[in-house]
């Protein structure tokens, strides 16, 4: 019988510049007003996972992967490739053959 | 004044020539704008669920690149993802190779008068090509001033080698030659076709400068969108006058990413490097490791031939050293080896009148072209032209030609000298009143005349007796 | 008259075999008891109602079918239409498995009760006023309620066994990497897995056995060691089950949980079990933590390719690149996903990578040793699969910590890629208890003999007491 695996109501410190931050390397527009409600939930949500660096895990190797599998490859043979209008079919904007984006801007 | 070191470093991209994409079996082929995004699939367009398989040719052909740069081929590589937002980028990320890269700790040899150059391989990784953006509404399709871009997802998912080098390249020519002989390899290799103006080969720098004797780095630029050999020394050149100009006035070098205009001769910002990319890498979880097995390290050994550098190295104890890296750099040594005769009679020809007649080295009657070549100087000029133009045919043979003899007796030359100058009064005059250039007007009427079979020389040399009369 | 609340998949195909019924039949009364039931319950996002020669099956909607629509439960999936089979989904039309319908799920399976949904929450038929689980409730829904004979759910943190849990259904979450994962839309990685929901443990183990085995089309996939067994055995003779101490007697789990379970415990002894205590002293403790700091990270990853360009959600109205890409991502994604992708952004960020992902991937690496240590006194390992039964809507649904503990006993074992079946125990208060047996890697046969005496003995009806007729 442990301890609550989440020590809930203390939050990380984690500042405004960091939500910013973090949003736009997640391309996430955060409206203004909710700038605050995101801070504080990402604070608590930090704190509790922030737990896992409570155990000296120096000598341990990280699991990447649950199998133990090496070299999984295929041989260099071509498929058929889609149709261009199965490649466009789901294209939100789609012109002469290709998808369109707005430019990149200053 | 201080002596300032340039201090360059070379990354360069090799796209491969499998027949298949990276990371799903697509074919793998250069395609024209009408035909975009007609070489795609779920996978490479990045659809919700789909999963990347590797191309198991392309991490052979990584390893036999390895393994010809002289680096240790990793026991146990791994993929990571690489994240970063560009419509070309599909997943939002790139599957690329991080600190465990397929091979690492090379040197490339680049032979020169004063002896080798080692040049440093850091690694050589393998990942996935991007897509092509073609940006519309601004200025020559740059990206500054467009307004929409149209996103060709052909080319997204080729794979890619990249090299990173040392930053131990001293000068522009040299990262030029280093280019230059480093393609040469991987298209020996079979791995690329590795042509700059496809984009098959990619090279950016990263330049700095010290004073001569100061053993650390200083701040380096990254110069990139270089599409050409030339352009590689010439901008690398620009931008060490940049460096030193500024340094010498007393200001710092910002940590920049810029590109070479070629019209202006300068180099401008592409963008700040003051906040690093922060690519959040980590292994690739769809992936397993590659620990390329002893048969397949074994077998690529195996296709490495003899090196370009090791070639022409061995050319330069026949050869000048120019001769030996141009002959080799160009395809044309094989030729060259089998061509017999005087050799460097045999490099001369093959740089020179062989190159610009254009002709395919391969295919070519060695022994044939050999006794052209030793004949060179008792056929006419406009003889020898032909017979070179001619010597890539199946057919060939340099006994039609060498029938053809000069014309070098005197007693033959004389009457047509002698109409020569007298059809000539004017530039007989202008010659004896100090213009020697006419001369060399005078004997080619004698050419003329003789259907180009005089020996120029000696008709020189009576018109000069002549018109001393 | 087909009474499709009872009628299992077993017997569905004994009905089609014997001719007493046809695929269309069959499938009408799907259609009928969907047309009755499902405004209720919500479990469908999608009806389509095909028939065929097999047992009709309903997918969750983040498994890729052709033609089908399939959101993910999802606003930035909204209509997207797969051009490609996931392979499960191919693998049943091979079977000849007609689909049903695409069954609700949280959001990109974040979440653990369907409240998540951008389209509304599903309903569980034991009492529609409470959630059915998550993510995988949908398909639980239908199956529970009998909408659906069978269904494929997937679980990354618990999401096939708590739903099955709270609805009195079998569930089973597969050995890593004996299931595809090739179509189906990826939340994290390295934990995702597709399996069956299903009323009985054969149904279960006659569907794992059509949809597993390896797949050339993802490279994490392994051939089973041994082909799939339907159970028959109905006693628990040589079965070593350990009780983890951790696990049965964590906080937060309901009294009358711990009574059906330790009551299903004690008939195992009756049935031949050899029973016992074990410990698993820090996976508990630090299996939600580190489970929050995988999956948010890999999830952060694998949603960064929904940006507007190839397929779902855009944002309308104009503006630059950055605002397509920040306004499309805020506005499709619900408050979970975002939620969680900004933790995983921060989990890998430069500077915080060893901190948060670096650590919690050792803290895997623990777990994995933990449970392996058990498995050296055991056969499987015993809990309940759900802390509590089903909670009403809206009471986890504004406290997301509070919804995280949901899958506190699912967990663990998810991080160590081990296998775990739920199976209806009994009822508290009127609602399904479930008990999760593990058991170590490739350990399904095992898990379906002991499933299935269990089942046998328990003799718990999974039709819904409000429904029986």
């Amino acid at each position: 019988m442990g301890p609550v695996p989440f020590r809930v109501g203390v939050a990380l410190a984690i500042s405004r510049e960091d939500v910013l931050h973090v949003a736009r390397l997640a391309r996430l527009e955060i409206p203004e007003n909710e700038i605050e409600r995101v801070r504080a939930e990402l604070g608590a949500i930090l704190e509790a996972v922030g737990k896992v660096s409570e155990l000296d895990l120096s000598g341990v190797e990280p699991t990447s992967h649950p199998l133990d599998l090496v070299n999984r490859w295929a041989e260099d043979e071509p498929r058929p490739s889609l149709p261009r209008e199965d490649a466009l079919a789901n294209a939100p904007d789609a012109v002469d053959g290709a998808f369109r984006v707005p430019a990149v801007g200053s | 004044m201080a002596r300032w070191e340039p201090v360059i470093g070379l990354e360069i991209h090799v796209q491969l020539k499998t027949r298949t994409k990276m990371f799903c079996r697509c074919e793998n082929v250069y395609l024209a704008r009408e035909e975009r995004n007609t070489r795609t699939c779920p996978i490479c367009l990045a659809h919700p669920g789909t999963l990347p398989v590797p191309n198991k040719k392309a991490i052979e052909w990584t390893v036999k690149l390895g393994l010809a740069l002289g680096c240790q081929i990793a026991p146990r590589a791994l993929f990571h993802r690489k994240h970063y937002w560009y419509p070309d980028l599909p997943k939002g990320y790139q599957i690329s190779q991080y600190d465990v890269p397929l091979c690492s700790e090379g040197s490339f040899v680049l032979p020169t008068e004063d002896g080798d150059r080692e040049i440093g391989i850091v690694r050589a990784h393998l990942e996935e090509d991007a897509a092509r953006t073609e940006h519309f509404g601004g200025v020559g399709g740059r990206i500054a001033g467009a307004e929409h871009s149209l996103v060709d997802f052909n080319r997204g998912g080729t794979p890619l080698v990249e090299i990173v080098t040392r930053p131990d390249v001293r000068s522009p020519d040299e990262a030029r030659r280093f280019l230059q002989l480093l393609r040469q390899t991987v298209v020996e290799l079979g791995i690329s076709d590795a042509e700059m103006e496809k984009g098959s080969l990619r090279c950016d720098a990263n330049v700095s400068i010290r004073k001569a004797g100061e053993t650390g780095f200083r701040t380096k630029t990254e110069l990139k969108n270089i599409n050409s050999f030339k352009f590689v020394a010439d901008g690398i050149a620009a931008e060490l006058v940049r460096q030193e100009a500024a340094y010498e006035r007393g200001d710092e070098i910002a940590q920049e990413t810029l590109h070479y205009d070629p019209g202006r001769g300068t180099v401008a910002l592409l963008r700040s490097k003051e906040y690093a990319d922060d690519y959040r890498y980590f292994p690739e979880p769809d992936l397993v490791p590659v620990e390329p097995p002893q048969e397949m390290i074994d077998a690529m050994r195996a296709e490495v031939g003899e090196l370009p550098g090791a070639r022409i190295r061995r050319l330069e104890t026949e050869i000048a050293l120019d001769l030996a890296e141009g002959l080799v750099t160009s395809g044309r040594d094989a030729l060259y080896a089998r061509v017999p005769g005087d050799r460097r009679a045999v490099a001369n020809v093959l740089m020179n009148q062989f190159a610009a007649a254009g002709i395919d080295p391969e295919g070519v009657n060695a022994e044939e072209l050999g006794k052209l070549i030793e004949a060179r100087d008792s056929i006419p000029r406009t003889t020898f032209d032909e017979a070179i133009a001619a010597s890539g045919n199946g057919d060939f043979s340099a006994e039609r030609y060498l029938g053809e003899t000069v014309i070098t007796d005197a007693s033959e030359l004389d009457p047509v000298i002698d109409r020569v100058i007298a059809a000539n009064e004017a530039q007989v005059l202008s010659f004896k009143a100090g213009k020697e250039g006419v001369l060399g007007y005078l004997v080619g009427q004698v050419m003329r005349e003789t259907q180009g079979k005089a020996n120029p020389k000696i008709v020189s040399e009576r018109l000069l007796e002549k018109l001393k009369d | 008259m087909i009474d499709t609340l009872r009628l299992t998949a077993e017997d569905a195909a004994g009905l089609l075999e014997r001719k007493e019924a046809s695929g269309q039949e069959l499938t009408r009364a799907y259609l009928d008891a969907i047309e009755q039931r499902d405004s209720e319950l919500h479990a469908y996002l999608h009806v389509v109602g095909e028939t065929g020669d097999g047992v009709p099956i309903a997918h969750k909607d983040l498994v890729t079918t052709k033609g089908i629509p399939t959101t993910a439960g999802s606003r930035i999936l909204e209509g997207y239409i797969p051009v490609f089979d996931s392979t499960v989904a191919a693998r049943c039309k091979e079977a000849g498995l007609p689909v049903l319908g695409k069954t609700n799920m949280d959001e990109f399976a974040m979440g653990s009760s369907t409240e998540n949904s951008a389209y509304g929450p599903s309903h569980n038929p034991w009492d529609p006023e409470r959630v059915p689980g998550g993510s995988s409730g949908g398909s639980a829904a239908a199956v529970a309620g009998g909408l659906a004979p069978w269904a494929l759910g997937s679980d990354t943190g618990g999401s096939i066994k708590q739903p099955a849990s709270l609805c009195g259904l079998v569930g089973l979450r597969p050995t890593y990497g004996t299931v595809s994962r090739y179509g189906i839309v990826a939340f994290a990685s390295s934990l995702d897995q597709i399996g069956p929901i299903t009323k009985t443990v054969r149904d279960n183990a006659l569907l794992y056995k059509i949809v597993a085995g390896r797949d050339p089309c993802d490279s994490t996939t392994v051939d089973l060691p041994q082909a799939v067994e339907i159970p028959e055995a109905e006693d628990l003779r040589g079965i070593r089950i350990g009780i983890p101490k951790e696990l049965n007697e964590a906080e937060g789990i309901e009294p009358g949980v711990s009574e059906q379970v330790q009551k299903a415990i004690a008939l195992a002894e009756e049935l031949g079990a050899e029973v016992g205590e074990t410990t698993l002293p820090r996976s508990v403790d630090y299996g939600l933590p580190c489970y929050y700091l995988v999956a948010p990270a890999e999830a952060s990853s694998n949603l960064a390719r929904y940006d507007g360009v190839r397929y779902g959600y855009r944002t309308p109205g104009d503006g630059d690149l950055t605002a397509l890409y920040e306004r499309t991502r805020w506005e499709g994604f619900g408050a979970e996903p975002k939620r969680r992708i900004l933790i995983g952004t921060y989990a890998l960020s430069a500077g915080y990578f060893e901190a948060y992902y670096g650590q919690a991937q050792k803290v895997r690496t623990i777990i994995s040793q933990e449970h392996a240590a058990a498995f050296e006194d055991y056969d499987l390992l015993v809990s309940p699969t759900s802390p509590t039964v089903a909670f009403k809507i809206g009471e986890k649904a504004e406290n997301p910590l509070a919804m995280y503990l949901s899958d506190l006993l699912t967990i663990p074992s998810n991080m160590a890629g081990l296998p775990g079946l739920s199976i209806p125990c009994g009822l508290s208060d009127g609602l399904p208890v479930g008990l999760q047996l593990i058991g170590p890697q490739f350990s399904e046969n095992l898990l379906f003999r002991a499933g299935h005496a269990l089942e046998r003995a328990l003799e718990f009806d999974f039709v819904p007491e409000r429904l029986r007729g």
